[in-house]
């Protein structure tokens, strides 16, 4: 199967002042659809920069990026953005929903930015509010949701449409526990029905949601987790003590 | 895990029969601690001996042997609920050492073991998260079970990633002069209950 998310040696360096920072060095990442990857590493690692160049908001300084099938280094600023608006969701940890537009408005922008027309995009943002239990929030307004629903808001938002991948950056920040697993149920949600995800986080709670978690330190990726046994093991390995 | 307080607890419901005791013992703990038969008829002839509980005089040793908690039985229940387990002194935690001489050992790459121990953890933190993802309606005692379980493994983790940094910082720092010896953390002894 094609993957979604492609780095192929990836590197990114910053000049600040005099000194070479190396935020990615050599980072090779595949996101498969239907599949949840966590990134995991502390602060200053470079996950938000992985996320960054994997989501065509950065362009790496050595390597190449593929985002379903298709090469970032070969496309011009205009294909990038209609990449980012089609294909490409976002979920960040402030949520950065739009506070002058509705639930519904929120969700069906990037629609209507793609050229869609308002009626058209408007019945597709329902439809993603609706999937997430939101319906009866469709005509609030940002201020008037609690913490959990705007997050539930950027999500329906992230997977309106057809996009094929989403891009989480520690997207439970500062919601509550029962909140923070709502968030991980839709993304998987997602996930099910044939995006592929990466999650940004150094939360291990929030990365255990995930298919593979790959830790990241130094702009390295330095080990991964084997893929996933199931649960059964784990029960038969208890009931052998 | 107290079986013996667990056996009480079940009692204190109404009378019950052995098997059926080891039966609900499982359902109610997730199915995750496991018991056998001999181990709940063991427990129950000590409940007995200590008079916390009551069995029908008349019935031979076996599934149909019925028993009842007595008044002791239900108020030992009570104490033990409230009683707090020992987390008073520091236990001799078995990664903890690792670490510790990991720190001290020439040629070892502290940070690389601390890393394959982090993996490990995670690794079982997402045999324990799928068990939510695949079960909706998690039974409640499972689904307590897997919370403490996440939260346990999860506080691990924060550690290895706490002394990750800490052991980072400290190798950019000058050693600190020594001053005196370290204090010892006092460790109490046979607190145990």
């Amino acid at each position: 199967m094609n993957a979604v998310l492609e780095l192929r040696s990836v590197s990114k360096t910053y000049l600040d002042g005099a000194d070479e920072v190396h935020a990615l060095r050599a980072v090779d990442l595949t996101v498969e659809p239907g599949r949840m990857v966590a990134v995991m590493g502390p602060s200053g690692s470079g996950k938000s920069t992985l996320l960054t160049i994997a989501g065509a908001l950065e362009t790496p300084t050595a390597g190449e990026v593929v985002v379903a099938g298709r090469p970032l280094s070969a496309m011009s600023r205009d294909d990038k953005a209609r990449l980012r608006r089609q294909s490409i969701g976002y979920v960040f940890q402030d949520f950065n929903l739009l506070p002058g537009l509705t639930a519904a408005e929120n969700v069906a922008l990037p629609l209507e930015l793609d050229g869609r027309s308002a009626g058209k995009a408007r019945a597709a943002g329902l439809r993603a509010l609706e999937q997430l239990g939101l319906a009866d929030r469709a005509s609030r307004f940002p201020d008037q949701l609690s913490g959990g629903e705007r997050q539930r808001v950027a999500i329906a938002r992230a997977v309106v449409g057809e996009r094929r991948l989403v891009l989480a950056d520690e997207p439970t920040g500062a919601l509550d526990s029962a909140n923070g697993e709502a968030v991980m149920r839709l993304i998987l949600n997602a996930c099910k029905g044939g995006v592929g995800a990466v999650v940004v986080t150094h939360d291990a709670q929030l990365a255990s949601w995930a298919d593979r978690v790959v830790f990241i330190r130094d702009g390295r990726i330095v080990d991964r987790t084997a893929p996933r046994p199931g649960p059964d093991s784990l029960l038969a390995e208890e009931a052998a003590r | 895990m107290s079986v013996r307080h667990a056996l009480l607890a079940l009692l204190s419901e109404g009378p019950k029969y052995g098997l059926q005791l080891r039966e609900e013992f499982e359902a109610r703990t997730g199915e995750v601690w496991p018991l056998n038969v001999g181990q709940v008829y063991t427990t129950l002839q000590r409940l007995e001996r200590d008079g916390l509980v009551e069995s029908d005089d008349d019935a031979e040793p076996g599934p149909q042997k019925g028993f009842r908690i007595t008044a002791d039985g239900a108020e030992e229940l009570a104490g033990w609920l409230r009683t707090p387990p020992d987390l008073a002194s520091p236990p001799r935690d078995e990664l903890v050492i690792k670490i510790l001489i990991a720190v001290r050992l020439p040629g070892v790459d502290v940070h690389e073991v601390i890393q394959s121990h982090r993996r490990y953890l995670v690794e079982l933190m997402q045999q324990w998260t799928r068990l939510k993802e695949e079960e909706g309606d998690l039974d409640l005692g499972l689904a307590l079970v897997v919370d403490a379980e996440l939260y346990r493994l999860d506080s691990v983790v924060r550690w290895l990633d706490t002394a990750d940094g800490r052991l980072k910082r400290a190798a950019l720092e000058p050693p600190a002069p020594a001053n005196g010896p370290a204090p010892r953390i006092r460790r109490r002894t046979g607190a145990r209950r």
